[in-house]
């Protein structure tokens, strides 16, 4: 009998049911990945330097957001211009329990701040960006493609807009400025800001965040798995199908709209809380419409609904600035003997040509989906056969 | 208030259905019965599809009462009909293009099954036998209606005859006391008609009622048990088909006023 | 009643922009069904286009009044290209996909062109020159310029002429064919391809004439005054009801009475919690209730999804 149950990456198939040849093959497989990914800040360390590590833990968090926003727009086909804002109710909510920010805005409830613990406020952060998913969406069901889209832009911006603003008459969130002195993330009492030392290795910070946004992303990637070969995985692509036959098929579209922009809004505040812990500070410009569209980018470019094309297009999205950096600012140099277009312009030019090149000419994505999902049936026919 | 007819499984009396000025279904009452084959004819633009859009939720009716299984829907959503046991086939194929054909039919049984996030999450015992069941009927109606291909096949690769069946596979999957069908042989030849007449009187003795639309008139011939026929959003005869077939009403509503008709004391008509 | 008077001028002047803005949105969405995510950097284009232009000119001794004539000219002309090309390159060849793919292209579409113009023309605000005289005049405690007059009544007339346009000519007559039904009009003969080309230059030819329009009335031109203005000519033209060319209208106006009205009372209204910095609220607010609780808008109609 396959024990799958033992592993996190049992790969139920859409279709249901376990593969069950080649099961001991996947379980060499799961530990190789493990190693590999427990030994990868050290090589990139060591190949690469420690600022590569840093953008690693960066691309692991945009992982998160990338899921998050493949629940809404790959599952469920609502296009979501304005996910950012999940993020930010994230970071902002971390970075509220977590400054001396409090004390400003309420001296009497809290003269030094809350600084709560961080095991406390992550799920604090996902359960409110989860209700804000909620209040968001609501408003939105009945709105088709464009106009959601619209909508939600709309919302994204009038959250950064409160974001930026709400230092007068109560200073909630320090306006343009921003909070900073937030708390880093500690674990079992030890900070992650410094370096820690664990069986016998010494391990810096980017290496220690590295680790727990893996474990994270790791659950997002597990939950995410679960939820597409799921009954409600298929309820929402039915509804991003044709909804009225979705609804036809007694599909409560409202409800399940409504959670799959609370799930994907809970993976934002998630991301969000840790990007506020990691970075230290946080500020309404972190969160504009040019991040919502970046996070559809990593989408888009890797294949709505496909989870591993989603986790390349975040990497490669992750990556990019840093190439360009690295890369185009040098050969610019060689070329023409002066930078011509910094690197900064030259990453919002790609992506909105990625956009337009990758829906003329693979709207699929990258990596398309369906041919994923074949694989996956095959074992499972030769289960049943 | 009216009637509870308990033979009766659906039940709509003066249903008025408005667009602002038009009125597309006007004083339209029918009564269909358990076990029923049941027909809907008439000329294009009469009002049946918007009369099935108001028996499944899509539009609400402007006026008139509609009891299903003895209790009162109107006004009622879409899915909540479904789950009372409504299930629908549309005139113009509403299939879920890009899952395949298995997938389809497993999402009939939504409405069915329970699992929620948690149950997807967890992926307990009582979701994986669900999962398991869920699979195995959609396996099982997909025979029954006879889609032989692959059952990975996304549904849009299907040819236009498998695609009708799927669409009737998906419906079954909802278990409907009513399976409405809107045009089922639309495009279909002589062989495949004849087929489907089969599947729908198989259908009808496993239990269910059957409501459909159809223009081909010797498939409703063959098939129907009672037929109602609408002209202008208005129903203008019911009754066995040989009878409703020769209603003079009919006739004028498919012929409209052009052919005339045979005067005492004419030549040969 | 001087600073209501005040704010109901501001109002006209900034809606009479967000009209001519509004209307390229609904011709677009009326013929193609389709958000032109785009629009908005038209403007901003006509509007860069226009300051290089006027600058140059100005620079070269031209007097005012040709210069303002020539540099609108240039702007109307390569905004005109450019339109035709967004349309050609970007959403021709996806006419018949699914609607996320366009919208998907025009955000991106939206996106290099406001990195090219920021690439051309740098990050600075540039100061727009100043071609007339701006004598204010006061009517009634308000105060009214000339620039904000002539903008006023060039954009009334730019309205007429394309109302004129659609309802009078056999361009137009094809533009609102091609509205009600693509097919059918293809069938009696209308070259879709080349109506909606026309389409998508006439909207950017007015769009480039508000461009110059707002660069003259702020005095600045900058590579992202497009997104907000795009946005907020949107929401105009949902208001009015979106692909009803009276509607963009109405609601363009409408809509700059509605923020100018409300920024000048904000305060008052929320006891001093938000200012008149949360401005651009406003459109954003009337976006989603609008969608929500009357998506047809106000001069629209009801279109129910026929199963």
């Amino acid at each position: 009998m396959p024990n799958a149950r033992k592993f996190k990456f049992s790969l139920p198939s859409p279709a249901g049911g376990r593969g069950v040849g080649g099961e001991g093959s996947r379980t060499l497989k799961f530990w190789l990945l493990f190693a590999a990914l427990l030994l990868l800040p050290f090589v990139i360390d060591a190949l690469l330097g420690r600022g590569w590590v840093r953008i690693a833990d960066f691309a692991l968090l945009y992982i998160m957001l990338a899921l998050g926003l493949n629940i809404v727009v790959g599952y469920a086909g609502l296009l979501d211009l304005g996910y950012i804002a999940f993020f930010a109710v994230g970071a902002y909510c971390y970075a509220l329990a977590g400054s001396p920010q409090l004390a400003l805005a309420f001296p009497l409830l809290f003269p030094e701040g809350a600084h709560l613990s961080f095991w406390l406020v992550l799920p604090l952060a996902a359960l409110l960006a989860g209700g804000f998913g909620v209040l968001l969406g609501a408003p939105t069901l009945r709105l088709r493609g464009d106009y959601l889209a619209i909508v939600t832009l709309g919302f994204g911006e009038i959250i950064r807009i409160f974001l930026n603003n709400l230092n007068a008459p109560v200073n909630l969130t320090n306006g343009p400025q921003g909070i900073s002195r937030i708390d880093p993330v500690s674990v079992a009492g030890a900070s992650l800001n410094s370096s820690q030392e664990i069986l016998g290795i010494t391990l810096p910070s980017v290496h220690l965040y590295f680790y727990l946004f893996l474990a994270i992303a790791a659950l997002a990637i597990f939950v995410s798995h679960r939820l597409e070969g799921s009954r409600i995985g298929r309820a929402w692509m039915a509804i991003r199908e044709d909804e009225i036959a979705a609804a036809a098929m007694g599909i409560d579209t409202r409800n399940l709209k409504l959670l799959a922009f609370a799930m994907g809004a809970t993976f934002g505040g998630v991301s969000g809380a840790l990007f506020a812990g990691f970075q230290s500070f946080v500020s309404p410009e972190s969160f504009s419409l040019m991040e919502s569209i970046m996070v559809l980018c990593m989408v888009v470019l890797g294949g709505m609904g496909n989870i591993a094309g989603v986790i390349l297009g975040a990497i490669l999205l992750a990556l990019l600035p840093e190439a360009l950096r690295h890369g185009a600012a040098p050969l610019q140099q060689a070329l023409f003997g002066q930078i011509i277009i910094d690197p900064e312009s030259l990453r919002m030019l790609l992506f909105g040509g990625a956009l337009i090149v990758m829906m003329l000419y693979r709207p699929a994505g990258l990596l398309p989906s369906k041919v994923r999902r074949r694989e996956l049936d095959t074992d499972e026919v030769t289960e049943t056969a | 208030m009216m009637q509870t007819d308990m033979t009766a499984l659906l039940q709509l009396n003066a249903i008025g259905k408005q667009f602002g000025g038009l009125r597309a279904l006007d004083d339209v009452s029918l009564r269909i019965r358990r076990g029923e084959i049941y027909g809907l004819i008439g000329p294009n633009g009469a009002g049946k599809t918007t009369l099935f859009n108001v028996i499944t939720g899509l539009y609400q009716p402007s006026a008139g009462e509609f009891r299903f299984d003895g209790n009162d829907y109107r006004g009622a959503k879409p899915h909540v009909l479904a789950r009372a046991g409504i299930a629908r086939t549309f005139q113009n194929i509403r299939l879920f293009a890009n899952l395949s054909a298995l997938e389809n039919v497993m999402i009939g049984r939504h409405v069915r099954t329970r699992a929620g996030v948690f149950g997807a999450l967890l992926h307990d015992r009582g979701t994986r036998d669900e999962e398991r069941a869920i699979t195995q009927r959609a396996r099982e109606l997909l025979r029954y209606v006879g889609v032989e291909r692959d059952e990975h096949t996304l549904a849009k690769h299907l040819s236009y005859g498998e695609q009708r069946r799927l669409e009737i596979a998906r419906a079954l999957a909802t278990e409907p006391q009513l399976l409405a069908l809107d045009e089922p042989a639309a495009g279909m030849n002589a062989t495949e008609t004849g087929s489907l007449k089969v599947l729908l009187q198989t259908i009808r003795t496993d239990g269910v009622t059957v409501l459909l639309i159809e223009h081909d008139v010797k498939f409703i011939m063959g098939l129907c048990d009672r037929v109602a026929v609408l002209d202008y959003g208005k129903k203008i005869a019911e009754g066995m088909p040989e009878e409703v077939r020769n209603d003079p009403a009919v006739i004028d509503a498919y012929l409209g006023q052009e052919t005339p008709r045979p005067q005492a004391g004419e030549g040969q008509g | 009643m001087e600073t209501f008077l005040q704010q109901i001028i501001n109002g006209l002047i900034q809606g009479s922009v967000y009209a001519l803005v509004a209307l390229g949105y609904t011709m677009v969405y009326g013929i193609l069904g389709l958000i032109n995510f785009a629009h908005g950097e038209v403007v901003m284009v006509g509007a860069m286009l226009s300051l290089t232009a006027l600058t140059a000119l100005l620079g070269w001794g031209v007097p005012p009044a040709l210069a303002l004539a020539l540099g609108l000219l240039f702007a109307m002309l390569g905004c005109m290209v450019l339109g035709y090309g967004i349309e050609r390159v970007a959403y021709r060849p996806l006419r018949h996909a699914p609607r996320l793919a366009p919208l998907i292209t025009a955000i991106g579409m939206s996106m290099v062109l406001q990195n090219l113009a920021m690439m051309i023309w740098g990050r600075e605000y540039h100061a727009f020159p100043q071609l007339i005289d701006n004598t204010p005049h006061v009517i009634a405690g308000a105060i009214v310029n000339d620039i904000q007059i002539v903008i006023f009544l060039a954009a009334l007339g730019i309205m007429a002429g394309l109302m004129f346009v659609v309802h009078r000519t056999r361009l137009g007559r094809a533009m609102r064919a091609v509205a009600e039904n693509q097919h059918a009009a293809q069938l009696m003969g209308v070259d879709i391809n080349r109506v909606v080309s026309i389409t998508f230059m006439l909207g950017s030819a007015m769009a480039a004439v508000a461009g110059l329009m707002v660069s003259a009335n702020y005095g600045i031109a900058h590579y992202y005054m497009g997104f907000l203005l795009g946005l907020k000519a949107f929401t105009a033209a949902v208001l009015g009801g979106i692909g009803n060319l009276r509607g963009a209208m109405l609601g363009g106006m409408l809509l700059g009475l509605i923020e100018s009205l409300g920024a000048g009372y904000i305060g008052d209204l929320t006891g001093g919690f938000m200012g008149s910095n949360y401005q651009d609220v406003f459109a954003f607010f009337v976006l989603i209730a609008v969608l929500v609780f009357r998506p047809s808008g106000l001069l629209g109609e009801r279109i129910a999804e026929r199963a």
